[in-house]
C-alpha cells in the first residue's frame, strides 16, 4: 500500500510541478532576454487568479475558458510596465532593479487588498472532485487539465521562440544584444513583447493555479520566491530547465509534505535550491555564463 | 594609521552631525511616547540599514537575506535568557557568534563556489528562508507559536537585563547607532574601506592590484551579520516576543534595505536619512488615513509603493548624494 500511496503523491506533484513550471518559465523567460529580475512574478500570478475568480463567480466562466482572455490581458500589463517603467533600469545596477520591481508588488498586493479585502476566495467547478483511476492510481482530474493546459502553453511558446520570426528576432537579442541593434531590430519593443509573453505565461498560470489553490492578495510573494527557485535549479533564462525545474519541485514539496509535515515542505525546495547554487550555479540546464 | 588619508570631515558636517545628536538626546524630553515610538523605529532602521550597508554599500555584496542575522540575534539571546538566565549584556556576545558563524558560512560557500550578483542575493534569501521555516518548526523556541519573554515591570531601568522604560531603549539604540556611525566612518577612512571600494568598484582589478578579495569580502559579511545580530538582541528585548515569520521573513530583508538604497547606496549618512524619510511617510500616510478616515486596508501601503518607486525612479543615487551637494557638503568625496 505505501508505495502506492508514494506514487499517488508523486505523480500529483508532477502535475502541479508542470503548472509551477509555466509560471517559472515567464520568469526564465524575462531574465533571460530583459535581463532583469522579475520580483513582482507572483503578485502577476495572483492578479491573474483574482481575474479568474471574479469571472468565474459573476459569469459562471470556467478558468480554462478564461485563459486566453487572461492571458491577453497579462501580455498587455506586461508589455506596458516594460515600456513604462522598467526599460529606463535596464541598464541600471541589480539593486536598483529590485527595489523598482519591489514597489510593483507592494503597490499590486496591496491594490489587491483593497478591491478584494484579505480572505481566502477559490473557484468550485462542478468536476472539482472528480477523479480518474489508473489501476492503484488516482488523477484529480482538476490537477491533470491544469498540467495538460500548461503543457500546451508552454509547447506554444517554445514554438514561436523557434519558428515564429518575432521570436527569432527575441533570441537574437538575447544572445548578441549589440548585434540586434546593429541589424536593426527594434530592441525595446522586442522586450516589451518578451515581457508581455513572460507576463502571459504567468497569467496561463494562474488560471490552472487558481483551481489547486485557495487565492489571497499575500500570495504573490511566496510564488514570486517559488518560481525564483525553481528557474534556478533548472537554469535561469532556460526554458526547459524552467519546466524540469518545475516538476522537481513540485515532486519533492509532494514527497516532503508526505514524509515531513506538509509546512515544512517548503524547507526541501530551499534545500534544494542551496545544493544547485553551490555545486550547479548555472541551474541544470542552464549555461555557463 | 596606515593608508591612504582623506581630508578630515569639512567642519560643517562636523558641526550638523553634532546638532542632530543633541537634537536626538533632547527629543525624548519633550516628545509624546507615540513619538518616541516612531522616534525609536526610526532609529532601529538606521542601524540595522547601516548594518547592512557595510556589506552591499562598501563592498557590494547584494545581501537579500539579512533578517537571517536579526533573527537569529533575536532568538539567541532571548533563548538564553529565557532558558537560563543569562542576560542580554552577556547573551549578545552569543548573538554574535552565531552570527559570525553564519555569515562566514554563506560568505564562505558563495564566494569559494564562485556565486555572485542575482545568485547570491538569492542563495541569501534562500538561507533566510531555510531558516524561518526551521525555526517554525523548533519548538525550543516556540516554533511557529512564537517565543516569549516575560514583560517586567518598568519601574526602574536595568540595562543588564534589559527591561525598562521605552526612554531607555531608545538611549541604547541611539547609542548603538551612533557606535555603527563612528565605525563605519573610521571603516571608510581605513585600508579594509579603501579595499572594500576597490572590490565593489571592480573585482578582478582589485584582485589584479593584489588585494585578497575572498578575505576582505568574507570580513564585509561577517562584520555585517554581526552589526545585524545586534539589532535582534534589541528587537527580542524591546518586543518580548519573536515570530519567525516576522522576524525572518522577506518582508524583513525588505525593510532592512530600502533605508539605505532611498538614502544613497555606500553613504554614511545615507541609512539614517533613509529611515526617517520611509518611516515619517509611513507614519504620514497612517495619520492621513485616520483624519480622512480610510479605513480600507491596503491604502496607505498603495501610496508607499507609490512614492518608492518615484523616489527609484527619479532619485537613483538616493536623496543624501543630491540633498549633500545642496548643503554644500561634497568637499570630501563620498561622506
Amino acid at each position: 500500500m505505501p508505495i502506492e500511496l508514494y506514487l499517488n503523491v508523486a505523480l500529483g506533484g508532477v502535475l502541479t510541478g508542470l503548472v509551477y513550471g509555466l509560471m517559472a518559465l515567464g520568469l526564465s523567460v524575462i531574465f533571460g532576454v530583459v535581463r532583469v529580475v522579475n520580483f513582482a512574478h507572483g503578485e502577476m500570478m495572483t492578479l491573474a487568479m483574482y481575474a479568474a475568480v471574479m469571472l468565474f463567480v459573476y459569469f459562471k466562466l470556467d478558468p480554462l475558458l478564461l485563459m486566453l482572455p487572461i492571458m491577453a490581458t497579462l501580455f498587455l500589463f506586461g508589455y506596458a510596465m516594460q515600456t513604462a517603467v522598467i526599460n529606463p533600469f535596464i541598464t541600471r545596477p541589480e539593486h536598483s532593479q529590485f527595489i523598482l520591481l519591489v514597489a510593483i508588488a507592494i503597490i499590486m498586493i496591496n491594490g489587491l487588498l483593497m478591491f478584494f479585502g484579505p480572505n481566502a476566495r477559490n473557484v468550485l467547478v462542478d468536476y472539482a472532485y472528480d477523479s480518474y483511476q489508473i489501476g492503484p492510481i488516482l488523477l484529480d482530474k482538476v490537477r491533470v487539465i491544469a498540467a495538460l493546459a500548461a503543457l500546451a502553453v508552454a509547447a506554444a511558446l517554445f514554438a514561436f521562440f523557434r519558428y515564429a520570426p518575432t521570436g527569432k528576432a527575441i533570441r537574437a537579442c538575447a544572445d548578441n544584444n549589440r548585434g540586434a541593434l546593429v541589424v536593426g531590430l527594434n530592441v525595446k519593443r522586442l522586450y516589451a513583447l518578451t515581457f508581455g509573453l513572460g507576463s502571459a505565461c504567468v497569467g496561463a498560470a494562474g488560471c490552472m493555479m487558481v483551481l489547486l489553490v485557495d487565492v489571497t492578495p499575500m500570495l504573490g510573494p511566496t510564488y514570486t520566491l517559488l518560481a525564483f527557485v525553481i528557474v534556478i535549479v533548472g537554469g535561469l533564462g532556460s526554458m526547459g530547465g524552467a519546466l524540469l525545474g518545475g516538476l522537481l519541485v513540485g515532486v519533492s514539496e509532494a514527497l516532503a509534505g508526505l514524509v515531513l509535515t506538509p509546512s515544512a515542505k517548503s524547507m526541501v525546495t530551499f534545500a534544494l535550491l542551496i545544493l544547485v547554487l553551490l555545486l550547479r550555479p548555472q541551474g541544470l540546464l542552464g549555461r555557463k555564463a | 594609521m596606515s593608508g591612504p588619508r582623506r581630508a578630515a570631515p569639512g567642519g560643517r558636517a562636523r558641526v550638523l552631525l553634532g546638532l542632530l545628536l543633541a537634537l536626538l538626546m533632547l527629543l525624548p524630553f519633550v516628545v509624546n511616547p507615540y513619538l518616541l515610538s516612531v522616534l525609536t523605529l526610526i532609529l532601529y532602521l538606521a542601524y540595522v540599514g547601516q548594518a547592512w550597508n557595510v556589506m552591499m554599500g562598501f563592498a557590494g555584496q547584494l545581501s537579500l537575506g539579512h533578517s537571517l542575522y536579526v533573527g537569529l540575534g533575536a532568538y539567541v539571546s532571548a533563548a538564553l535568557f529565557v532558558h537560563y538566565g543569562v542576560p542580554p549584556a552577556l547573551g549578545f556576545l552569543a548573538a554574535i557568534l552565531v552570527a559570525l558563524v553564519f555569515g562566514a558560512a554563506i560568505g564562505f560557500l558563495a564566494f569559494r563556489f564562485g556565486v555572485s550578483g542575482v545568485y547570491f542575493a538569492l542563495l541569501t534569501i534562500a538561507f533566510a528562508e531555510f531558516t524561518r521555516i526551521g525555526f517554525d518548526h523548533f519548538d525550543w523556541v516556540g516554533g511557529s507559536g512564537g517565543f516569549f519573554l516575560k514583560v517586567a515591570q518598568r519601574d526602574y531601568n536595568d540595562l543588564v537585563n534589559l527591561r525598562g522604560s521605552p526612554e531607555m531603549f531608545y538611549y541604547l539604540l541611539l547609542a548603538m547607532t551612533a557606535g555603527c556611525f563612528l565605525l563605519c566612518h573610521r571603516l571608510m577612512q581605513s585600508r579594509i574601506g579603501f579595499y572594500w571600494l576597490a572590490i565593489r568598484e571592480d573585482q578582478e582589478a582589485a584582485q589584479a592590484v593584489g588585494i585578497d578579495v575572498f578575505r576582505y569580502k568574507m570580513l564585509a559579511v561577517m562584520l555585517s551579520a554581526a552589526l545585524a545580530s545586534l539589532a535582534g538582541v534589541f528587537t527580542a528585548f524591546f518586543n518580548n516576543n519573536l515570530f519567525p515569520f516576522q522576524i525572518f521573513g522577506i518582508e524583513k530583508s525588505i525593510e532592512i534595505i530600502l533605508g539605505p538604497i532611498i538614502g544613497g547606496l555606500g553613504t554614511l549618512f545615507g541609512p539614517i536619512l533613509g529611515a526617517f524619510v520611509l518611516t515619517v511617510l509611513a507614519e504620514g500616510l497612517r495619520g492621513t488615513m485616520e483624519a480622512l478616515g480610510v479605513v480600507l486596508p491596503g491604502v496607505k501601503q498603495v501610496f508607499y509603493g507609490i512614492c518608492l518607486l518615484f523616489v527609484i525612479m527619479f532619485l537613483p543615487h538616493g536623496i543624501w548624494p543630491s540633498l549633500r551637494r545642496r548643503l554644500g557638503l561634497d568637499s570630501d568625496g563620498r561622506r
